[in-house]
């Protein structure tokens, strides 16, 4: 019926026309029903999107790198991985300050643990790095304030780095100080760089901000009245030896000018060494150019690198290649999971389906106890049931010890049906075998016995009944046993752990470890997520072959 | 398995809560620790004296020292440390300290002087690996065989080596499902030194070498993940000998009479130890702090030996080591610390560890799939 006519719209009974009554009534319904779900949707959307969600993002995530060496990362771009030789001066430099920056703020420990999942040896390197780069500091602060002891008073410093014009400055260092530290660096710092010290001497500025930022938020002192660190002083001699700088020293008259002119003066006092060769000194390891491609392929916010990781190749100054062959793990392992999962879901419907025909075709009283049977063990604790299972597989267990005494088994023979794939197996199938015996029966229950007596009467053999009319109408309950087994063992974890030995163990057994042990949740995330991802193509395939509709949990 | 035990002082808490206030310091600890028999020995050592002395307190135990490192990130980036004080070994306090999950503490200030007054870093030595650790125990992780299960005419195991001789001694073995340790064992065994271990497993080429030892008994060997795997594969006499830590083997013959032997050749020392989770509010730092310098005291980790055999961190406990609570026996010959005992043994090695430990971890790992 059409709701615009000649005579006007139709109107409801309170007079308003009906189409926008029709309207607001729906929207009150659709607004109660979203009110019913919303503390479902609301518990789906905490506990299980948002981790989803997360677990994708730190699989990508790299940001440690940049947060914590800024400016040594955007240096390195003009380097050239992969060609043999470390970078030169000015990236040790900018690592100088970084480093330094980090390891009071006590990052670069955590930088080193996530660069040494890439390459050996560099958490040592950066945690020794750091406790040392106070000395290299001290080679230079030691010789200012020989040259004058102004040098180390808070006073001097303060009066000429202090000014105005900084503030862009201020805040990049700011920003760069949050980054590090994730936060909580806002407030007055009580001092702005002045922007001639900036033109002047860039290097001493910059550590002078980053330290004044530190000390007035962090350390709650007054920048005026302190001391700064040694990266400063550091920063100086990087400025000092730079020869423009030199000759704007000699044209400087602002505070501290008398200072800065002798320490120029006495430039052979300073140490007459680099950074880079300063670095090589610490540690000579930073002079492996290894290093360096290590830092320069991980130095992009996001990376490949964990999902390369997790699929048996690496993320390296060449590009994509494979892992040495006797570090690749996990493809084997994801192929085993998989294999090991059908095989699971194979011998479940193999042994549940007769129960399932039993549960559903005995007389009820019979059927009830039955039923009890299958729920007890379901109902039994995970882990009571792995461990007894261990008690029973294992070499002077149950099982073996009566085919022993049986005499099917030599004693020096006996069987080995624990920590391996046979043991994660038969622990596994006896653990799923509810998922599959439930939604078996509750499709069997629902088959009309009539079918197969007029199958019967019709002539067929019991064999034909059962294969060509029972079997076809009880397919949707073994659909959806199977994808309710599958899925469920291509995640387990505790079974597998306990009776898998090494060559039973799945995949999730290597994510937790990488979760709890090696604390490599990058890793982790990107195998979880691959698993993810194989599980929801397998349901579209299964949906493409099988079809979804064909499955029934009941009815 | 009790996962949680609490011990409250219910009636005392009530009437000592104000005056606790004046104090400043928190009353409710939550402590974490490995649960079973090491963690009853601090209950009875430290834990319940202390709470005599002050009923105030109450103490919350969490069996989560094996999880640790993990727990302590995701509170840290959730923002809400639950924790007061976690017991760790020494490489994950290492870890704890890198991540900047565990507090730097001075050791002379916030714990006791030995009774002759040495500065509690010079009692502790150098055992404190790390500025974040806190040493309670000298443990070590060594094997022990079924004395019962010893082919007739063959002495005893008492050499490593016996555990890659599968012909002198056949039967299978069990060991920790992870490289630290077990490619120690099979360099040493492989004719490398022993001060060279670390550098031959440093190359490539040494990896692979004991990789290639250990797979002479592949075949033979159990890999154990929890400490209680060694003991009951023994005493079931699924495996002939196998690694654990030494308390476990203790409890096994002492405490279960089990037929079991202790070698001992090439133990490896590793300590347990406390750590401070960073974050902490004023009053919560303030008891643990009090807690601490009470608890890791000469006497007190002295104590801690009569219940189980493991030797106290501070050289001035040594001494004070007596006999079993229960049992009466005597622990020192117990100790992996006891001269008898320690004859060969092995420190593991930290620095080395933390480079290596995910390198060659994924190489063993590799290599158990094969």
């Amino acid at each position: 019926m059409s709701d615009s006519t000649d005579t006007g719209p139709v109107l409801a009974a309170d007079g308003s026309p009906l189409k926008q009554s029709l309207a607001r009534a729906l929207r009150r319904e659709k607004m109660r029903a979203l009110a019913l779900i919303a503390p479902l949707l609301l518990f789906v959307v905490l506990t299980f999107i948002i981790p989803i969600l997360s677990m994708l993002f730190r699989s990508v995530e790299n940001q440690i790198v940049s947060d914590t060496m800024p400016g040594t990362v955007a240096a390195i771009q003009d380097w050239e991985a992969g060609t043999g030789e470390a970078p030169d001066e000015l990236v040790f430099q900018h690592l100088f300050i970084d480093l330094f920056n980090a390891s009071e703020a006590k990052e670069h420990t955590k930088l080193g643990t996530r660069l040494n999942y890439e390459q050996t040896g560099l958490s040592s390197l950066f945690r020794t790095s750091g406790r040392r780069l106070d000395d290299i500091g001290e080679t230079y602060q030691d010789p200012l304030e020989e040259i004058d002891p102004a040098f180390e008073e808070a006073d001097f410093w303060y009066s000429m780095m202090n000014g105005e014009g900084g503030e862009g400055l201020l805040e990049e260092r700011r920003d760069m100080w949050n980054a590090q530290i994730g936060g909580g660096m806002d407030g007055d710092v009580g001092f702005v760089p002045s922007s001639a010290m900036i033109d002047m001497l860039p290097w001493t500025t910059t550590a002078y901000t980053d330290w004044a930022i530190w000390a007035a938020i962090e350390d709650e002192d007054v920048v005026a009245e302190e001391e700064p660190w040694e990266a400063v002083y550091g920063a100086l001699g990087m400025d000092l030896r730079n020869p423009e700088t030199a000759a704007a020293i000699a044209a400087y008259d602002g505070p501290g000018a008398e200072q800065l002119q002798a320490a120029v003066a006495n430039m052979d006092q300073l140490p007459q060494i680099g950074f880079r060769e300063a670095f090589a000194e610490m540690d000579e390891d930073w002079l492996d150019p290894e290093v360096w491609d290590t830092i320069a392929v991980y130095s992009p916010r996001f990376t490949s690198g964990y999902f390369l990781t997790a699929v048996d190749l690496k993320l390296s100054a060449e590009g994509v290649t494979a892992q040495p062959e006797d570090r690749q793990l996990y493809i084997k392992l994801f192929n085993r999971t998989l294999f090991m999962s059908l095989v699971i879901t194979g011998s479940c419907i193999l042994l549940g389906y007769p129960v399932a025909w039993l549960l559903a075709n005995l007389p009820l009283r019979t059927a009830n106890v039955l039923m009890i049977l299958v729920l007890l063990p379901f109902w039994t604790s995970l882990l009571v049931r792995t461990s007894a299972w261990k008690v029973l597989l294992q070499q002077q267990g149950v099982i073996n010890e009566i085919l022993v005494w049986l005499g099917f088994v030599d004693d020096a023979n006996r069987l080995i049906l624990m920590n391996n794939q046979t043991g994660t197996i038969i622990a596994m199938t006896h653990i799923l075998l509810p998922f599959m015996i439930l939604p078996l029966y509750s499709v069997m229950k629902t088959i009309d016995p009539s079918y197969l007596r007029a199958a019967k009467s019709l002539g067929a053999t019991n064999f034909v009944a059962f294969w060509r009319v029972y079997f076809p109408q009880s397919v949707p309950g073994i659909g959806a046993g199977s994808i309710l087994v599958f899925i469920l063992s291509i995640g387990y974890y505790i079974t597998p752990e306990i009776v898998g030995g090494t060559d039973g163990v799945f995949i999730s057994n290597r994510i937790a470890y990488h979760i709890s042990s090696s604390l490599n949740w990058g890793l982790a995330a990107a195998l979880g997520s691959i698993l993810l991802v194989v599980v929801l193509v397998l349901y579209w395939l299964y949906d493409r072959i099988v079809g979804i509709d064909n499955v029934k949990l009941g009815g | 398995m009790k996962l949680l035990k609490t011990l409250t002082a219910t009636t005392a808490l009530c009437a000592a809560g104000s005056m606790a206030g004046a104090q400043d310091m928190a009353d409710d600890v939550t402590m974490v620790s490995w649960g079973g028999a090491y963690q009853q020995s601090q209950i009875n050592a430290y834990a319940e004296p202390y709470m005599e002395m002050n009923p105030e307190v109450s103490i919350t135990w969490d069996e989560s020292s094996n999880e640790a490192v993990a727990k302590l990130r995701a509170m840290n980036e959730a923002g809400n440390i639950t924790w007061d004080l976690v017991d760790v070994v020494a490489a994950d306090a290492l870890r704890l300290c890198d991540e900047g999950l565990a507090m730097e503490v001075d050791h002379d200030e916030l714990l006791a002087p030995a009774p002759d007054g040495t500065d509690a870093s010079d009692d502790f030595g150098d055992l404190i690996v790390s500025d974040c650790f806190i040493p309670q125990i000298v443990y070590s992780t060594t094997f022990g065989y079924r004395t019962d299960m010893v082919p007739e005419g063959v002495d005893a195991p008492d050499d490593i080596c016996d555990v890659f001789d599968t012909e002198t001694y056949p039967g299978m073995r069990s060991l920790e499902q992870r490289p630290i340790n077990n490619m120690e064992w099979a360099l040493l065994c492989d004719g490398v030194a022993k001060e060279d271990v670390y550098d031959v497993l440093a190359t490539d080429e040494g990896q692979d070498q004991a990789l290639a030892k250990l797979d002479t008994i592949k075949d033979s060997v159990i890999w154990w993940s929890a400490g209680a795997d060694t003991p009951q594969l023994l005493a079931d006499g699924e495996v002939f000998m196998g690694s654990t830590y030494n308390g476990r083997l203790f409890s096994a013959i002492v405490e279960q009479n089990q037929p079991i032997g202790m070698m001992w050749d090439a133990q490896v020392f590793d300590l347990d130890g406390w750590i401070i989770p960073t974050g902490l509010s004023d009053e919560r730092l303030a008891r643990v702090e009090d807690f601490l310098y009470f608890a890791t005291d000469t006497q007190r980790l002295a104590d801690q030996a009569k219940y189980i055999s493991y030797g106290p961190a501070r050289a001035s406990s040594a001494p004070l080591v007596s006999t079993h609570a229960e049992l009466g026996i005597e622990m020192a010959p117990h100790m992996p610390t006891d001269p008898e005992n320690s004859k060969n043994t092995f420190l593991y090695n930290y620095e080395f560890w933390a480079d290596y430990r995910d390198d060659i971890d994924a190489k063993f790992q590799a290599w158990l799939a094969q």
